[in-house]
Order: structure tokens, then sequence, then C-alpha cells
């Protein structure tokens, strides 16, 4: 359950936002994340920002499963 | 899409099941009790690519299938009344009452209108000011604080016409009331990625601390189930159990301060019915006594039908996971997707539906 | 906005009134011998075989991106006599609109249907007109029936699909349901998508050019690409094995899919079709629809089978194969 999106911030305005994802846009609510600023990446539940998206940690598992795949071709 | 594609590659796909394939030597029965995650697992066949010692089972976590029959005929009548607009997400619409559906309300003349935002009900009350709308609040804790939220911004904005009908669940302790029936043995839990981005890893603690089963914090994407499934079965293997996040991109420990406060100022912890599990102490949300002229519950007179159970089904057994869709001797007979009978079947990650639409797989 | 700008129930009663709205409105614009006789029905001279359908439209709004209620009237009958292999040739066209509704935005379906008509080569030769009480019409319903003729040779059914026939997609899904979606109130999101309704007579007619021996044609439009697919391989006895990989959809459609929960495979579409064509014919085919500009993106997306007939198994992106079933009901947004 809990059906929610990463999208990206492009405007604010008071507590809400306009956000785009794979290019349709939709505005939401910042009520539950005020602190997100244009440029950000949230998650997107029932319209509403439920959590800032950390760029770093993507990167980092990313890293982590790519060095998996490359560990278990060599044995393979 | 942005942090949605990465997380499907199926070259690392492949690298993760080699590992777990490679490190799996005892047998263990996982348990995800999020929606989302049956339905990843059910849409790529994860299942069939698992080694054999590895077994998945779901558990309550859909939103939709726990919500007890008599809050379902609650709604129904909400939305059987003059003058009310019952706003609903759209699961609910098909799932069937004692008797009714609330789109049956809705071909019988009833007003209920689908959403996707408590923002839209609000627009819809302020269309509408000679009615009243009633959100029927479902979910769990990654939905009750944007329900919070719009509580506070019909009070913000003096919308004078915005009830809530409180329906929503806490996750942690139906899990605990799960471990306790001992009906099944578990040796991992796949914990819910968005209901923890609210509340942090902290909650599911006792799970490993008072019961030895090790849990993991899964995103949605392909590659976090399978990330999540190789953690656990790490931690089985190493004879660990602690709490640890996969989904490190969207997950903190101490979760979501704002969204917890905003929840917290709005609703207190009730006891609430689960379907399959009857009532769970400290398991529901209700509005408290300051925003008590928001509740639905007590601005209306509802008047619900008798409760009455469909004879023959099971979805509380299978809620808990102690018995699969096959079990039941109604599914796919007389309990299909265009006929449900029982929530199960008719909520899109609902174990029966799942089972159902994407069928068990094929061929390899 | 006075009376004068909107339909009025006289409008539909068959006096002074609707008869200068048929003039004005439908006659005029939808200019052709047959229709402007005015007679109570309209007389043709036909050999061969007859292709035959009817439709109705409901759509709400009746005005979406990419297209209205009358483009889509229109190219939904017309390329119901495609899928027939049929050459599209003539349309009658009923409007029951509800009184109220402004003449601009009368005026506006009609030509539309006059340029869909124009471009789908058909003519409208006969039509009707009623208005009910506010409230008993959702703005305009218009109903449809088509005929179109088939040459000698062609015979394309949904019964006709063998095992080892290809199965090709014409172009990307759910273009035409997300795009109407997008309007609707409570769902807003705005989006650049288009519906992609269009008239594929022609299309279909290059097809049979390149290959007299297709199959089956099918538009997937209620109920998306996959109860099309369940439908063919139920009629035929066959099964049909599809790649998930193979299958374009547009970036829009999948970021709506996901924010709403919906499964492309259901979404509507209503320019696009499935073929199912012997194997040695769909390569030559395929090159057909390419020149054309409705099949630019078309492709071979699976196979048929005679294992498990009547079912549509998809190859997921690991390799496992699900069932695609057809769609039970409606496609509502869920949170969950």
């Amino acid at each position: 359950m809990c059906l929610a999106i990463p999208a990206l911030i492009k405007s604010i305005e008071d507590k809400e936002a306009e956000a785009e994802i794979g290019g349709i846009t939709r505005r939401i609510s910042l009520w539950l994340t005020p602190e997100a600023k244009v440029g950000d990446y949230v998650i997107v539940h029932t319209g509403y920002a439920i959590n800032i998206l950390d760029q770093k940690e993507a990167e980092e598992t990313l890293a982590i499963l790519e060095q998996i795949a490359r560990l278990t071709e060599e044995e393979g | 899409m942005r942090y949605i594609s990465e997380f499907r590659r199926s070259e690392l796909a492949q690298g993760l099941l080699s590992q777990i394939h490679r490190r799996s030597k005892t047998p263990v029965r996982l348990m995800e009790f999020c929606g989302g995650h049956t339905v990843t697992i059910f849409k790529y066949g994860i299942r069939q690519l698992l080694p054999e010692t590895v077994e998945m089972v779901s558990g309550p976590g859909c939103p939709v299938c726990v919500t007890a029959n008599a809050d379902l005929d609650k709604a129904i009548a909400l939305a059987q009344m003059p003058g009310v607009i019952v706003a609903t997400f759209g699961d609910m619409l098909k799932v069937p009452g004692s008797d009714s559906s609330l789109q049956e309300a809705k071909a019988g003349g009833g007003d209920v209108r689908t959403v996707y935002s408590t923002m839209d009900a609000l627009k819809i009350g302020g269309d509408n000011p000679d009615k009243s709308i009633v959100f029927l609040g479902i979910g769990f804790e990654t939905t009750a604080p944007t329900i919070a939220a719009s509580v506070l911004q019909a009070e913000e904005r003096g919308i004078k016409n915005y009830y809530v009908l409180s329906l929503h669940k806490l996750c942690p302790p139906a899990i605990r009331a799960l471990l306790d029936s001992g009906e099944l043995k578990l040796h991992g839990l796949v914990c819910p990625g968005h209901v923890s981005a609210i509340i942090g890893s902290r909650p599911w603690e006792f799970i490993a601390r008072d019961y030895g089963i090790p849990c993991v914090v899964s995103g949605f994407e392909l590659l976090d189930i399978l990330q999540s499934v190789d953690m656990l079965v790490n931690q089985v293997e190493s004879g660990k159990s602690k709490v640890e996040i996969a989904y490190r991109r969207a997950v903190r420990p101490e979760g979501n301060k704002q969204a917890l406060r905003l929840m917290m100022q709005v609703f207190e912890p009730c006891p609430a019915q689960w379907r399959g599990m009857g009532e769970v102490p400290g398991s529901g949300l209700k509005l408290k006594k300051k925003y008590q002229r928001f509740d639905a519950e007590l601005t209306f007179d509802i008047r619900p039908i008798p409760t009455r159970e469909p004879a023959g089904c099971i979805c509380g057994d299978v809620l808990r996971g102690v018995k699969t869709p096959a079990d039941c001797k109604l599914f796919g007979r007389v309990c299909t997707p265009e006929n449900p009978v029982g929530p199960c079947m008719v909520s899109s990650e609902g174990s029966c539906s799942a089972s159902y639409l994407y069928g068990v797989g094929l061929e390899q | 906005m006075n009376n004068k700008d909107r339909i009025l129930l006289a409008h539909g009663s068959g006096g002074k009134l609707a008869h200068e709205l048929v003039e004005k409105s439908f006659i005029k614009a939808l200019a052709n011998p047959l229709l402007a006789r005015l007679d109570d029905s309209a007389v043709i001279d036909f050999s061969g075989r007859l292709a035959f359908t009817t439709d109705s439209y409901v759509v709400s709004p009746i005005f979406f991106p990419g297209g209205d209620i009358g483009k889509l009237a229109v190219c939904g009958t017309v390329n119901d006599l495609a899928m027939s292999g049929a050459k599209p040739l003539y349309l009658s066209l009923s409007f029951i609109i509800e009184e109220g509704l402004l003449q601009s935005e009368l005026k506006k379906v009609v030509d539309s249907v006059r340029r869909a008509a124009k471009e789908a080569g058909v003519e409208i030769i006969t039509g009707d007109t009623k208005v009910v009480y506010r409230g008993s019409a959702d703005k305009l319903f218009i109903n449809t029936a088509g005929v179109g003729v088939i040459a000698e040779g062609i015979n394309i059914s949904g019964s006709n699909a063998r095992a080892r026939d290809r199965v090709i997609l014409s172009g990307t899904i759910g273009d035409h349901g997300i795009a109407v979606i997008s309007q609707r109130e409570e769902l807003s999101f705005s989006t650049s998508l288009k519906s992609d309704c269009a008239p594929l007579g022609g299309l279909v007619a290059d097809m049979i050019k390149a290959s007299p021996d297709i199959n089956c044609l099918r538009d997937p439009t209620r109920g998306g690409l996959a109860t099309s697919l369940n439908e063919l391989a139920k009629q035929s006895g066959v099964s049909i094995r599809i790649d998930e990989e193979k299958i374009p959809a547009r970036e829009e459609v999948l970021a709506a899919c996901e924010m709403l929960g919906f499964d492309p495979l259901y979404v509507a579409n209503e320019g696009k079709l499935v073929a199912i064509v012997p194997p040695d014919d769909a390569d030559r085919v395929l090159k057909a629809m390419r020149r054309n500009r409705y099949g630019k993106k078309a492709v071979i997306i699976g196979e048929v089978g005679s294992e498990k007939p009547g079912r549509v198994v998809m190859k997921t992106a690991l390799g496992a194969s699900r069932i695609v079933d057809m769609l039970t009901g409606d496609l509502l947004p869920r949170i969950c």
C-alpha cells in the first residue's frame, strides 16, 4: 500500500508546490515536508510530499547493487 | 523516470538473485505485509525466481482488506444520506460491505466521488457549500498524516462542511498481535517502506528484540524487494536479528517528525477492528476532542445495517498469512474480481486479486 | 449568456426551430448530396460484402486534449469497420443533446465531425437530433452506425488467429485514456499528452495491400490492449504471448499510471490497432505500417501459441511470466 512516487519540485507557493514526474505536473502539498526546496525530489502520496529523497543515499544504494552484479558475474 | 527506472534495472536484479541463491541455505519464511510489496512480487514473478529455501507470504498490509465490514457499512450508510457527499480513494469503491458497496450506493443515487487526494476533497467541499463532504479516511501511517493535514487546512480556511470518517490503522500493534497469535512461524519481515518513511525504523525494533525476527525496511521497486530479501537471508544465515533500512533514499531512522507531529495533533490511538484479527488495542486512530467537529461519526446519525460476514469467506485467514488464496473454496469460482465476495479480491493489492490477475506464472 | 446561445427542448421537437438547427448546424457543415436530400432514409447502391457497425459515445468531458466527442464518434465507427478489413464508406449520426448545451459547443463538435469524416474519406448521410431535459444526458451523447465494403478474398476475424502468428501493435498505448482522465477535476494533473484519436482506414488499407492474409485486427479501446488480446485469444482458442519490453508507451502515460496506480495495459486507446498476421507476412506488414503516419511506432510484440488456449501471458523484464487478464470493472485511482 502507500502508492507513492518520486517527483521533482519545480516551484513553491506558500505550503504547496508544482511537482513534475515523467513530463506530467501536479499541484502537491508540502504540509508534511515544509523544509522542501525547489529542485528537491520528494515522494508523493495522495498529493502530499511525505519525505525528501536523499540523492546521495540513492546513488550509494545503486553503487552497492552494481558491485553485487559485478561480483556475481565474475563468479558465475 | 528518475528514481524509478534505475531501481528496475534487470541486470542488477540478476545480480541480486544470484547472490540470494548463493547465500540461502536455511529454509526461511519471509512475510511482507505491505500491499505495494505484494504487487511488485507478483508483477515480476519474483516468487518463481527465488530459491526453494525462501518462501514469501503476504500479511495484513492492505488497508482496504483489513477494514471491517461494520466500518464499511458506516461509509455506505453515509453515502445514502441526502446532502452528504462521500469522497473516497478509489480502492474502497467496490469493496463489499455486509450488503452493498459504495459503488452500489452510488448507482442507487448516493453521491460518492473518487478522489486522488484530500486536496481534491477540500475543493469539492468548497464548491458545494450547501452539502457536507465526508472523507473516508483509510490507510496506515503513510496516509493518516495527510488526512490530519486536511483537517488542519479545513480549519485554517474556515471550511465548515468537511468531515472525516476515521478508519485509519497503525501497523506495529497489528504486527505484534499477529506475532502473538503464534499461528505462523516467521524468519524475517519485509517492513513497509512508506509507512516507515513516516514513523522511521525504530517502531519495528520490538520485533527483532522481543521475537528475534530480522526486519528490513524495503522500498517498492524490483531492486528494493530483492535487496531486502538478500539482506534478510544474510541476517538469518549469520544468526543476526536486527532492523535494517534498505530503502535508505526515503527512510530515516527517526522518520518524518513533522508528519508525526501533525498526525498526533489531530488524532489519538484507539482500539480498532481488523478483519480477520478482531479488535486490536491501540491500533486505530480517532479524532482528538479538539477536532471533534470534523468527526463524521459524532456529527451524523449513522445507522448502518446489522453486520454480516459473507459465508465461506476466509479473507481473515488469508490476511494473516495462514491460508493462501488457493486454499479458499470460493477463490476463482464464486469470488472473482467481477464479483468479489471479500476485500482480498477487490483491492488491487489484496493477495487474492494479485493471485488471480497476475497468475502464479507459467514458465521460466 | 442568454438562451439564444443555447440548445432548447424546442430544437428537438421536429418543428421550425428543429429544422433550422438541422439546416444550419448539420446539413451545411456536413454537406454531401445524400444528406442534402433530407429524405427519411438515405438510399445507396451496393454490391459486395458489407461491414456494418454501431456505437454510442458518451465520453465526459466532451472536449479533451487531442479531440472531442465528435472526432471520437467518427474515428471510433470508422475503425470498427476497418477492423473487419472494410473500406469505411457511410455513417449515420444521431445527437442526443442535453437542453442548455451551448450552440457554440455544438458547432465545435460538428466541425470536428466534418474534419474527421473528410480525413477518413467517409460521408455522414443520415442523422437524427433529439433534445432531452437538463440532467438526462451529460451535455451530449452521440450514436452512430457505419457501413463499409470488404474486398473479395479478405477474411479478417477475431477467431482466425493461428499458432505461430505474429502479434503487431501499431504504436504507443494509453494516450487516449490518460489524456481524458487528466481533465477530470478531482484528479487534476497537467500534461502535454493528447488523445491518439485517429481514423485507421488508411493504415488498414496499406496493411492489406502488403498482405491479404492478415488474420485478425482489433482496436484496443475500452479495457486497453490487455482486454483486446484476451478477446482475441478466447475467440480463436489460442494463447498469446507478449514481451513487456517491446510494448511502447510514452513517458507521461507511464508517469500518470504510476501516480494513479493504473496498469497501462488496461488504459483506452482510440487510434491504435493490434494485428495478428502469419509469420511470413509479418515483416512486410510491419514495413507498410511504419510508412503510414498512424503506424510509425509499429512493433511486433509477441506471438500466438497453442498451449493454454484463451490465455494471454506476458514475459516480464526479468524473464519470468505472468498472466494478463481482462480488465474487470473500471480503472480506479488507488492509494494502495
